[in-house]
């Protein structure tokens, strides 16, 4: 910290000038919006009279359209549908790929360039074309793999089908992240552990995981935030089935308040709503698993 | 074709919103980028106008070309950003930026919402001899409280569509009435027990709304300035519960219409029916291609034997918007190309639509079938013998976007949880009242 002030008094305004795009893009693009989303979710529309309203003006309606949100049974309802496919998600993709990461990073592992790339591959699918592709493959009409004898849109299975979705889109690069880490690891360690005696298997449990702890930190909490936005994949699967509804996840509420029925205010109130419970969930998240990896270090 | 598929309409929105949803929420105020070339900054009425006019009719093109070469000093630029309800989003989104089109394709539901927001203009003035090229029953789509706001270019009464050789193959016949419809949904079930007479459609809220208007739903109504909303009224109902037998003892499909598992049902003859829009046969051939030459259209089953009163499944209106510095000149172009015999001529050729205008109904190129339908010559006969007694709602909500969600996601989830028809109507009705007296209108 010390050094990186003498060195700000130094070269004057040089480190502003590097940063000055960073700032300015995100002056842009995330805190204008963002001021008018909120600005927005203070105000309602309301028409200006006789039968069809003859146009319509904007009034300030205080915290209105937040209670409407917080009272919202459909916000609810998509928060905890939201949370049933975290519960899925999350996990998963971090399981495997820490596994596929593991398995990669063994000497015995053959083809590993080709796996690497196999498995790294559909983070490179745009989500929406995945979800595609996967609905022919979960629809019954049209399944290779045994659509007409499990109904992949059930109640409780489309939780995994469109967990599935996202999962298989993730893996890729989380695993990437972990093997990158794996990678850094001196090789003198594993050499050691071998002489007094290691197995292979305790040498990944005992030594590669702990060791990569961070990168797994990290990965969770991309794939927690990545679950919080939930909409590709449920949008793109809802016209498939009768199994997702229009305000499935909070996120898809807000796309329908906003577009479908052009109610821009009360999607900006759960924008605001969400955004708040989303930064809080990772700030929380983030110090509480950093502490405890920190003691663990220690 | 009035209705763009749901399914590619979702598609095509989960596409272009893929990327920043959440950026696009907040700033979508300002999201209209669509560059408007040639708009309406140029003279105030006299000289050379171009008009930007907005509609997703496939080869609509060649009709505006017929105009734009008679027409040079109204020149109509055209272009398609976007299908149906998206359109309409679309629309809202570019009349907050000042930059809608001058002229704009809408569908008959939407067209209350559009005026109440102030974005399709009032054109009265200029359509006065327009107007008297339709009936009344037409011109109540687009006419509210003596205010002409759109010209009429289709109108897609609902029917019957069938698969002549697979009805022949299991010996049925057209059912006339609900009851042999239901009876016949069984008849297919046993006698081909992976086939199904037709499929409930849960995602398309016009297909329903369309049943309900033959059986004399009233959804809204108006007196003075004053709604009255009555989704869940006893003809509703009675639909709602007569479908709710059909789900319930498997005697049709449950799955939604325009989905690649529908498709493929379609192609292959799993699904030996479609009840649709006189516009159908142009979609059929998009959804269906092996099917051709094997459909044909007979009026809806009726309540009661005889009757040939029906609904209506999409329909649109070409409008004006109150961005366009030009609307004498758009009007103008709006009454051509939906009264004008040879425009008219060119839409059923090109788009196969039916047409709204009275004389439209008598021309010559409605003599001949449909291009997937060579085995119907008197297709547009059948349309012509039902268009008279297709009714619609006295009028459609200024909210009805709201009105639709609620059944997609109310009868979806019906059907997938075993809820019932009856149960969702009523959250249907409640949700559209809440959502009506929040934006200020009065509902009595």
């Amino acid at each position: 910290m010390a050094r990186t002030t003498t060195t700000g008094r130094r070269t004057g305004g040089f480190p502003y000038l590097l940063v000055l795009p960073a700032v300015l893009l995100f002056a842009a693009f995330v805190v204008a919006p963002g001021g008018y989303a909120l600005l927005l979710s203070f105000q309602r529309r309301k028409v200006n009279g006789g039968l069809l309203g003859g146009g319509t003006h904007t009034v300030f309606a205080g915290l209105a359209n937040y209670r409407d949100v917080l009272g919202d049974s459909d916000l609810w309802s998509g928060v905890l549908r939201m949370l049933a496919l975290g519960a899925v998600t999350v996990p998963a993709t971090v399981l495997f790929a820490l596994l596929f990461a593991v398995l990669l990073d063994l000497e015995r592992t053959r083809l590993k360039r080709f796996t690497r790339l196999t498995i790294f591959l559909p983070y490179a699918v745009p989500g929406v074309i995945a979800s595609l592709m996967w609905g022919f493959l979960y629809l019954p009409a049209t399944s290779p793999i045994g659509g007409d004898q499990v109904d992949f849109f059930g109640q409780v299975a489309v939780y995994f089908s469109v967990g599935n979705v996202a999962v298989w889109g993730a893996v890729g690069f989380n695993m990437i992240v972990i093997y990158t880490a794996l990678r850094a690891l001196p090789a003198e360690l594993f050499e050691s552990a071998r002489l007094d005696g290691a197995s292979e298997r305790q040498i990944v449990l005992r030594i590669k995981v702990p060791m990569v702890m961070p990168a797994v930190v990290m990965c969770t909490l991309f794939t927690v935030l990545a679950a919080l936005q939930v909409f590709n994949e449920p949008n793109t699967l809802k016209p498939l089935s009768n199994a997702v509804s229009s305000t499935w996840v909070p996120l898809m509420k807000i796309y329908d308040d906003a577009f479908g029925n052009s109610d821009i205010y009360s999607a900006a109130a759960t924008s605001v709503v969400l955004t708040a419970a989303a930064l809080t969930v990772s700030f929380v998240t983030a110090r509480i698993v950093q502490s405890r990896v920190q003691q663990e270090a220690a | 074709m009035s209705v763009l598929p749901r399914g590619r309409r979702g598609a095509v929105a989960a596409a272009l919103l893929a990327a920043g949803l959440l950026t696009a929420t907040a700033a979508c105020g300002g999201g209209s980028s669509d560059d408007k070339a040639g708009g309406p900054a140029t003279a105030k009425s006299k000289g050379k106008v171009t008009l930007t006019f907005w509609d997703w009719d496939p080869n609509i093109d060649k009709v505006v070309a017929k105009w734009n070469s008679s027409h040079p000093d109204i020149q109509v630029k055209l272009s398609n950003p976007a299908g149906g309800d998206q359109l309409v989003a679309k629309m809202i989104t570019a009349h907050e930026a000042k930059n809608g089109p001058d002229i704009a394709k809408v569908e008959y539901q939407s067209l209350p919402a559009l005026v109440s927001k102030g974005v399709v203009a009032d054109i009265t003035d200029y359509t006065k001899d327009t107007v008297t090229k339709y009936d009344d029953a037409t011109l109540k789509s687009t006419v509210f409280q003596g205010k002409v706001y759109g010209v009429p270019q289709d109108i897609a009464p609902l029917m019957f569509f069938y698969r002549t050789d697979l009805f022949t193959k299991y010996g049925l016949s057209v059912p006339k009435t609900w009851d042999e419809f239901a009876a016949e949904a069984k008849t297919v079930r046993s006698k081909a027990p992976s086939s199904y007479l037709t499929n409930f459609d849960a995602a398309d809220p016009g297909w329903f709304t369309g049943l309900a208007q033959q059986a004399g739903a009233n959804w809204w109504s108006t007196s003075g300035d004053t709604w009255k909303v009555d989704i869940a009224d006893a003809p509703t109902k009675k639909v709602a519960g007569y479908w709710q037998g059909l789900v319930d003892d498997g005697s049709i499909a449950k799955n939604p219409s325009f989905s690649p598992q529908w498709n493929k049902q379609m192609n292959d003859g799993t699904l030996l029916s479609w009840i649709s829009g006189a516009w159908a046969p142009a979609q059929l051939g998009g959804i269906a291609p092996a099917t051709k030459g094997k459909w044909a259209v007979a009026p809806l089953p009726a309540w009661t034997a005889g009757d040939l009163t029906t609904g209506i499944w999409g329909g649109s209106a070409t409008t004006v918007t109150t961005d366009s510095q030009h609307p004498e000149q758009a009007a103008e172009f709006a009454s051509w190309l939906n009264t004008d015999d040879a425009a008219v001529t060119e839409q059923v050729k090109q788009i196969n639509v039916y047409p709204a205008a009275t004389a439209g109904r008598s021309l010559p190129v409605l003599q001949a079938a449909p291009a997937f339908f060579p085995n119907q010559p008197d297709f547009y006969a059948e349309v012509k013998k039902v268009a008279p007694a297709a009714r619609s709602f006295p009028m459609w909500g200024p909210d009805v976007t709201v009105t639709f969600t609620g059944y997609t996601d109310g009868f979806g989830k019906a059907l997938q949880s075993g809820g019932s028809f009856t149960g969702a109507l009523d959250g249907i009705q409640s949700a559209t009242v809440a959502d009506m007296k929040k934006l200020g209108f009065t509902v009595g």
